[in-house]
């Protein structure tokens, strides 16, 4: 509840405006670091209710025209000092100007804490508590869902391992210190101190990894499949290939694959590109379509492609049957060859259709706007993972700061019950997202691993 | 046929260390207060280990005294050897723990509560309690009818007790006495969820049959300190302690009797602690460990009977005697008494609030094992906590909730009231979460107010406690405010202590902050240091050199503290509340939390529960 708290405040239509919104005591000093007026004069210098035009400064240079509100406590939404900075529209900006005002100290906001915070600042009548309520508990809700999906992701998996090694750690030393006439293994400062330090070089890359990959998790995922050689790959790089690329082969997001990271009008799609999709027999390959299966599960838009050239066959068929439910778009690709496709089947199934040929570019500015038009439709809540990816991050951050000050103070010959605090925290700030309480974890890790007691 | 006994403010069922501070505690308030043992040799007895303290144990004894409780000064009359357990490991783990002389502290106990005004220590066994006009009625195996106020449940083994040595197994309490096999079912009637816990203890044998030769003794500490601020006679080690350690041998005996061991057959269907496993167990459980170590203990000074720790085993008797024998030292022991798993009746904690006050049962209070937790401290914590408000419901007062912040006390205590216990509950440093803050040394500091303000802890005790505490804070100012000049005297004990030089004068405190230094290292050039005693100037230390971190702990509690204020009333009706989660809405109303902090522990409420819990409770006023 304490601090300063930011989040985008519009919603994940790409274009038009995209507003940040900080609240909290420090939310002007916080604009202040990331906001440059025009005219030189600092926010802390503004009344409420002023405005200033200028830019907004982040990391990777990014830079954006911006315009920053300036409302002082109590007259503001929340009745705090709050800022509102409001930037181009579309993921990248507001992602990125997001992204400055958390260096810049403020801390993602939890799930409805901005009504939350109106609320008890008496910034809404008794009679709307109902309905806030519903608003927080819909928004924790939200991020629930959002959290357990990105359970499954190389992140989590990545967080979960590092938690780990720092139970195990911490646990060896509560036991050490909690059962001292037992017989139990002696944990020396080398051992600590490698292990400490596997963790913080772990947590230092998540955390590192985990700020280029906030641009990708707010994108869109999206997943491009069809049989062999119909021109999944070919597409692919026509679409990344047009457009700017913004990061490529990223590891550790939450995402099996991602190839490309394209942006379309504002729009972040997240492609990957996955095995075609077909009954095989190979090892290998049938990894690879399980794996092809479970990503259009979790797709938010899927691109199925079909070659205009072939009648369809049982796996173009079963591929349609599994995803026509979802949102997706039919590419008929190769429409420069004779065209040998029974596309009643797939209009009856599917009702957004493109007709392309990756190979002369042609229907590619189709694609997109049915790209555009299927995402608006789905309204692809985007904002609880934005929550959940950026709280995950400042989780690990802190986790790390916590791992460090570890580190210095074992250096400095501290004792080991300061060390273990030092390690309890790091682990808290890891096991935030799932809910579980660090003593409960370490006090189960001892019972397993070592024979204690009288 | 009965017949109507005097009525009590308060009754305490169980004379163990539960039942003792407990009654202690209501009679010293000012309540008529009645204390029924079973048998009237076995108050204030230690049927395991003939110990007091131990780590995060020790915590709970100095904050039991600094409340006003009696454990700290038994165990100090009592005490045959004292150790400070972790003195390396930094101050927030500095544990007591003292072997005593178990009849020497029962006496002790025993005596305390037949001196004690407004209290009677009887003999009788309950077995029967029902609500009565106003309050309860309890009667004993002999007919007496007790109208008493409030009833505080301390059972700890003996309730529905079930003794297991191997493939024999009968009815019957700790160290030989009866059990208490007619009470269970009158708590039944009444509606507590009763379950079976089990327990289990080593065997006690013969010192002269013991081979001492070969064994690694201990002995106690060179300058022990008491754990009551009230004791002012010194502490004196007077016994040692030995190693032993099991072998192959031991792990054949063991493997090959496993079967029948009641644990292994299906006999006992109680849960075991997991944190005292039998030999038994740790053989099974723990199959790559080649020995497990064993303490022996001396019982007492006029007695023979030592202890074996860590070798607890419900094994038969035959099986005992081979299986000891095995063991370094031991070839030709002797038992004593055999050693026993033992099954009881406890109560699911969570069926009360952390007042120790059952739910739905206005003036039913419970504690020590039959709440489910393990150990002598565990229990007195417990007890004295009952004790107080048991004694402020007869008086009318408002009830005391100790917070995970102030004391273990108060995180043995919600542990088991809001996390409730799958097995039985060992106190443990790393259960609290504010371990720094939480230290031995200071526990006077977050409970004696306390203590003197509800009445427990007498003028006298709490005027000392007074004294000392602003002794130790003269010192850490002067620490502050002291400058030491840079001197070659200065910098060879830096060097000599590893760490670095100054060259400019330098504050003490910023000195006493490096971890390679401490008092005794700048004795000679701190010449303007007071004549206070080393404990305070410790003291003062701790506070100096742990203060980012102690300050950081207090951040977290303060934080924390902002939900422990916020009660929750106890006509909440959640069903009313719009945007709770079904699951959420389920366990807020089995578990009743008394505030939001408490609710904000219970698993399965997420923090978005608590916040619509909260706009909810504001939206109210």
């Amino acid at each position: 509840m304490n601090g300063t708290i930011a989040a985008i405040a519009t919603g994940q239509d790409p274009g038009g405006i995209g507003t940040i919104r900080i609240s909290g005591s420090d939310a002007i000093s916080v604009a202040d670091k990331v906001f440059s007026c025009v005219s030189g004069r600092k926010l802390s210098s503004l009344e409420g209710y002023r405005a200033a035009y200028g830019k907004v400064t982040g990391s990777d240079s990014f830079c954006d025209e911006a315009v920053a509100l300036v409302f002082r406590a109590p007259h503001s939404y929340t009745g705090e000092d709050v800022v509102e900075i409001s930037c181009h529209g579309g993921r990248y900006s507001t992602a990125m100007t997001l992204k400055a005002c958390i260096n810049a100290g403020a801390r993602p906001a939890e799930a409805g804490e901005f009504t939350k915070r109106a609320f008890e600042n008496g910034k809404m009548s008794l009679t709307q508590a109902e309905s806030v309520m519903n608003i927080v508990s819909a928004a924790g809700r939200q991020s629930a869902a959002a959290a357990m999906a990105a359970r499954d992701g190389k992140l989590a998996k990545r967080i979960e391992d590092i938690r780990k090694i720092l139970t195990e750690i911490d646990a060896a030393l509560a036991a050490w210190s909690d059962f001292p006439d037992d017989d139990l293994p002696v944990v020396t400062d080398e051992e600590l101190v490698s292990k400490l330090r596997s963790a913080r070089d772990r947590l230092s890359e998540v955390v590192e990894e985990g700020r280029k990959a906030t641009l990708i998790n707010e994108g869109i995922n999206t997943v491009i499949c069809g049989r062999p050689n119909v021109g999944k790959s070919t597409l692919m790089n026509l679409l990344s290939g047009k457009e700017k690329s913004i990061v490529t082969d990223i590891p550790g997001t939450t995402r099996d694959t991602v190839d490309e990271a394209v942006n379309i009008d504002g729009c972040v799609l997240l492609l990957s590109d996955t095995a075609g999709i077909r009954e095989t027999n190979d090892k290998v390959e049938t990894i690879g379509v399980q794996r092809a299966l479970k990503s259009i599960d979790n797709a938010q838009l899927i691109l199925a492609i079909f070659d205009a050239s072939q009648p369809l066959d049982k796996d173009d068929i079963s591929l349609i049957d599994s995803i026509c439910d979802k949102p997706v778009i039919a590419i008929i690709n190769k429409v420069d060859k004779e065209k040998n496709i029974n596309e009643e089947y797939i209009k009856n199934k599917i009702k957004h259709i493109v007709y392309i040929s990756a190979k002369n570019e042609i229907g590619i500015d189709q694609l997109r706007r049915e790209i555009f038009s299927v995402t608006e439709l789905e309204k692809l809540d985007a904002s609880s993972g934005i929550i959940i990816n950026e709280r995950q991050l400042f989780c690990a951050s802190n986790a790390l700061d916590c791992v460090n000050m570890a580190l210095d103070d074992l250096a400095a010959n501290m004792t080991y019950d300061a060390i273990n605090v030092s390690i309890d925290n790091a682990i808290e700030s890891l096991l935030e997202l799932s809910g579980e309480r660090v003593s409960d974890v370490v006090v189960d890790e001892i019972f397993s691993k070592f024979c204690i007691g009288k | 046929m009965s017949y109507k006994a005097e009525s009590y403010d308060v009754a305490v069922i169980g004379a163990g260390h539960a039942g003792i501070e407990a009654a202690l505690a209501a009679a010293r308030l000012g309540c008529r207060t009645v204390i029924f043992t079973i048998n009237m040799d076995s108050v204030g007895n230690l049927p395991c280990n003939p110990a007091i303290g131990g780590t995060a144990k020790g915590h709970l004894v100095f904050e039991i005294d600094a409340l006003g409780g009696e454990m700290g000064r038994a165990a100090d009359v009592s005490t045959i050897q004292s150790r400070m357990l972790n003195r390396g490991k930094g101050p927030a783990v500095h544990s007591m723990r003292v072997q005593v002389d178990r009849k020497l502290y029962s006496e002790q106990m025993k005596h305390t509560l037949e001196k004690q005004e407004n209290l009677l220590l009887r003999q009788a066994e309950i077995t029967d309690i029902e609500r009565g006009e106003e309050g309860w009625k309890l009667t004993t195996r002999l007919g007496a009818q007790h109208d008493v106020k409030c009833v505080i449940i301390a059972t700890g083994t003996y309730l529905g007790g079930k003794i297991f040595v191997g493939d024999v197994n009968y009815e019957g309490g700790p160290d030989g006495m009866f059990a208490a096999t007619a009470l269970g079912k009158s708590l039944k009637e009444l509606g507590l969820p009763l379950r079976r816990f089990k327990t289990g203890t080593p065997a006690r044998v013969l010192r002269s049959s013991i081979d001492f030769e070969n064994l690694e003794s201990q002995s106690g500490d060179d300058e022990p300190i008491p754990f009551s601020a009230s004791t002012e006679t010194e502490i004196k080690n007077l016994a040692k302690c030995f190693v032993s350690w099991t072998n192959d041998n031991t792990k054949q005996v063991i493997t090959e009797n496993l079967p029948r061991s009641p644990l292994y057959s299906g006999m006992i269907e109680g849960i075991g602690p997991r944190y005292c496993p039998s030999i038994e167990d740790k053989i099974v459980r723990f199959p790559q460990k080649l020995r497990h170590q064993c303490f022996i203990e001396p019982c007492g000074i006029n007695t023979e009977e030592m202890y074996l720790q860590g070798i607890s085993s419900s094994l038969p008797e035959d099986a005992q005697i081979e299986l000891y024998r095995t063991m370094d030292g031991m070839s030709n022991v002797q038992i004593m008494r055999s050693a026993y798993a033992i099954e009881y009746d406890c109560v699911d904690p969570t069926a009360m609030y952390p007042t120790l006050e059952f739910k739905n049962f206005k003036g039913l209070y419970g504690a020590g094992q039959f709440n489910g937790s393990s150990g002598y401290e565990e229990a007195a914590a417990q007890g004295i906590v009952a004790g107080i408000n048991a004694a402020r419901a007869v008086k009318g007062l408002e009830q005391i909730v100790f917070p995970r912040s102030n004391s273990y006390i108060g995180t043995l205590i919600d542990d088991l009231v809001t996390k409730g216990v799958m097995d039985p509950y060992r106190m443990m440093t790393s259960r609290s979460e504010y371990r720094l803050i939480l230290r031995q040394d200071n526990a006077q500091e977050r409970l004696s107010d306390l203590g003197h303000e509800i009445g427990l802890l007498d003028d006298y005790r709490y005027n000392v406690y007074l004294n000392n505490k602003k002794l130790k804070y003269e010192e850490m100012e002067r620490a502050r405010k002291t400058v030491i000049s840079p001197s070659k005297e200065l910098n060879d004990i830096l060097v000599s202590r590893e760490t670095s030089p100054v060259e400019t004068g330098v504050h003490l405190a910023e000195l006493l902050k490096r971890p390679q230094i401490d008092y005794a290292a700048l004795e000679s050039i701190d010449t303007t240091r007071p004549n206070i005693s080393k404990r305070i100037l410790e003291q003062a230390e701790t506070e100096i050199k742990y203060e980012g971190y102690i300050k950081r702990q207090q951040a977290q509690i303060d934080e924390q503290k902002r939900l422990e204020n916020r009660t929750i009333p106890s006509d909440i009706d959640y069903d009313d509340i719009g945007g709770l989660r079904l699951e959420a809405i389920e366990k807020l109303k089995k578990l009743r939390p008394l505030n939001v902090g408490q609710a904000s522990r219970i698993s399965g409420v997420s923090p978005a529960d608590i916040s619509v819990l909260m706009i909810y409770l504001k939206s109210k006023k």
